[in-house]
């Protein structure tokens, strides 16, 4: 190696031969994997971009006040201070959306089921009725929906229209604070076409012989019900209640058409999304909207592996 | 399995219920009919509300109009200051790009993951599942400062770039689902051949993943036309609005004056979607059905 400046041009040298492995390897590593990276290269450049780059700076704007005037100014943990102790809004907000959780995902799910369960007898006409089932989840998110769900449940509407003519007077359904969020979960039950699909999926793969074991042994239907039919749907309950809770979770735009963007009457139908929405775009306390996101974001993710968890003890897999 | 499926939904004593009877189907029929009657009937009411003389909208409950009249929806097109003509063509501009942007990249990507080996790849391919949960509210506001900064604002590009950086992850799964079910002898023999991987994509993988590609489009395109949060944030200017801030807007200004142009024009807001329900109903419930999209 010292006598290195004494060889000749094109001899072999220790320093030559590593550069000519390592430039080999280099090679090879580069015809192995670019062609991969270049395939990903627009969505590595998204995935930097768009989505890890804005999530890190959303976490340090957490603890800062931005109202896009000023640069972000340094408050520590005072937003979420605030979200914890002092924010009247916040405990409205979320009372409203669990409470649209809780009441939508497991309504929209059963008649899902139920009209799976229905569709799937080999009954004739079945295209077109699950057609007629699907046609809300996928009108669903326009706000010509919203705006068709507003008429319905007015005073004058028709869903007062209709309870008049059997002699009940109804109440101003969106309107009144205890009434208009169940127009919400009302709204979302309407949309369960989408999740009976899936339903319709998973059951066309439940062994039909094991009803017919089940039936020779003498088990009612109810029994074939709860001892078939549940247990090997499982899988697709829990995939199906996840999806929907984190859509539920998510839910911005009925409640932003049919209050008007207020969340009114008195922050009845103020979801979470509303109010960051709210915050953000309408007060300009972009710093506080994007804790309120990061909130968001550790209940999903809470209630996402309390779920998985969970499901160890009521999901069946057969192996 | 019918029986049991009976004895829930028709709600008879299980013990009575014979197979296939008659009379459990004409029950379960029934039911049904009743339930997908009243499924619609808000839409078809929409529809027959926006064709009725103004006096008669709320005067009745029933489907059918006394006598039929467009003149709502002359009187909603021309909308506000702008026309109705100007937010469908921008939702048209704006749905159409996204569906290329979403087309082409996902499919490169789903591509990479599904069929290239190279180191890292199980790594990146879990980051990318990883961004189908997290929920946009995250990215949201330094997107905005970002696209306010770029000077994007009020115009179609933020709506429309990301959708070039393959930021749907639910079409790239949905793309590698599908691009793992294509026999892999096909790519490895042409890599044999000496092709490239480029080639094996375009001249092997698309043409062979219509079925999904297809999905994919439609699905965008539905979704795109549909978005009403996104357009709220970054167009401001009436002249930009799609048709779904438009109706907003439209609802706002006239909401109790003219209900027949409210509805006229919610109708025909719908009517793209619709038309893409009844021509591609069936890649739009497999497509549900096996990936489970959202919606």
């Amino acid at each position: 190696m010292s006598n290195a400046m004494r060889t000749p041009a094109g001899a072999i040298t220790v320093e030559r031969y590593q550069g000519a492995v390592a430039e080999g390897r280099f090679r090879r590593l580069w015809n192995a994997n670019a062609p991969g990276y270049l395939f990903l290269l627009p969505w590595l450049i998204g995935f930097f971009g768009l989505t890890l780059g804005p999530a890190l700076i959303s976490l340090y704007l957490s603890f800062t006040d931005f109202d896009m005037l000023q640069s972000p100014r340094w408050v520590g943990m005072a937003n979420y201070v605030r979200i914890a102790t002092a924010d009247p809004k916040f405990s409205a907000a979320m009372h409203v959306t669990l409470t649209y959780v809780v009441f939508s995902v497991p309504f929209k799910l059963t008649f899902a089921l139920l009209v799976a369960m229905a569709l799937n007898r080999g009954l004739r006409g079945l295209p077109i009725y699950r057609a007629i089932f699907y046609l809300p989840s996928l009108l669903g998110g326009s706000v010509a929906i919203a705006v068709l769900w507003r008429q319905l449940f007015a005073s004058d509407g028709l869903v007062n229209a209709a309870l008049a003519q059997i002699g009940i007077e109804g109440p101003s359904w969106i309107s009144h604070p205890n009434y208009s969020i169940y127009t919400l979960v009302a709204l979302s039950v309407w949309q369960f076409g989408s999740p009976m699909i899936i339903f319709l999926a998973g059951l066309r793969q439940i062994p039909q012989d094991m009803y017919e074991a089940a039936s020779l042994d003498g088990a009612s239907k109810f029994r074939q019900f709860y001892k078939i039919t549940l247990p090997l749907l499982t899988p697709v309950i829990f995939f199906n209640a996840v999806v929907q809770t984190i859509e539920a979770f998510k839910a911005f735009t009925p409640a932003f058409i049919i209050s008007g963007g207020t969340g009114g009457p008195i922050n009845s139908t103020l979801f979470y999304t509303l109010y960051l929405y709210q915050e953000a775009f309408g007060n300009f306390r972009m710093g506080y909207a994007s804790a309120l996101a990061w909130i968001l974001v550790v209940i999903i993710a809470i209630f996402t592996a309390f779920s998985f968890l969970s499901s160890r003890y009521w999901v069946h897999y057969d192996d | 399995m019918t029986e049991m499926t009976a004895s829930v939904t028709a709600a008879r004593p299980p013990s009575d219920i014979t197979k296939r009877s008659l009379p459990g189907s004409l029950i379960v029929h029934a039911l049904l009919i009743a339930a997908s009657l009243l499924m619609v009937y808000p839409l078809l009411w929409m529809v027959s509300a926006s064709v009725r003389p103004e006096t008669e909208i709320f005067s009745s409950t029933s489907l059918i109009p006394s006598s039929i009249d467009f003149s709502s929806y002359a009187r909603g097109w021309v909308g506000l200051d702008v026309s109705f003509g100007r937010f469908f063509w921008n939702s048209l501009v704006i749905s159409l790009l996204v569906v290329t942007g979403n087309v082409i990249a996902c499919s490169l990507t789903a591509f990479a993951f599904a069929r290239l080996r190279f180191a890292g790849r199980n790594f990146w391919f879990a980051i990318m599942l990883g961004t189908l949960m997290i929920p946009y509210h995250v990215t949201l506001i330094p997107q905005y400062v970002l696209f306010l900064n770029l000077g994007w604002v009020n115009t179609i590009l933020p709506l429309v770039v990301p959708k070039f950086l393959a930021s749907d992850a639910f079409f790239i799964f949905l793309m590698v689902q599908f691009f793992r079910g294509i026999p892999r002898e096909l790519d490895e023999a042409a890599m044999m051949d000496g092709c490239s991987a480029w080639r094996i994509y375009w001249k092997i993988m698309l043409p062979l993943s219509l079925p999904v590609l297809a999905t994919a489009a439609i699905f965008s395109f539905i979704w795109t036309w549909d978005d009403f949060f996104g357009p709220l944030i970054y167009l401001n200017d009436m002249n930009t609005y799609t048709i779904q801030l438009g109706l907003r807007t439209f609802v706002d200004s006239t909401s109790a004056s003219d209900w027949g142009g409210l509805f006229a024009m919610s109708t025909l807001t719908l009517v793209p979607v619709f038309f893409f329900f009844l021509f591609f109903q069936r890649l739009l419930i497999e497509g549900i059905a096996t990936t489970g999209m959202k919606r």
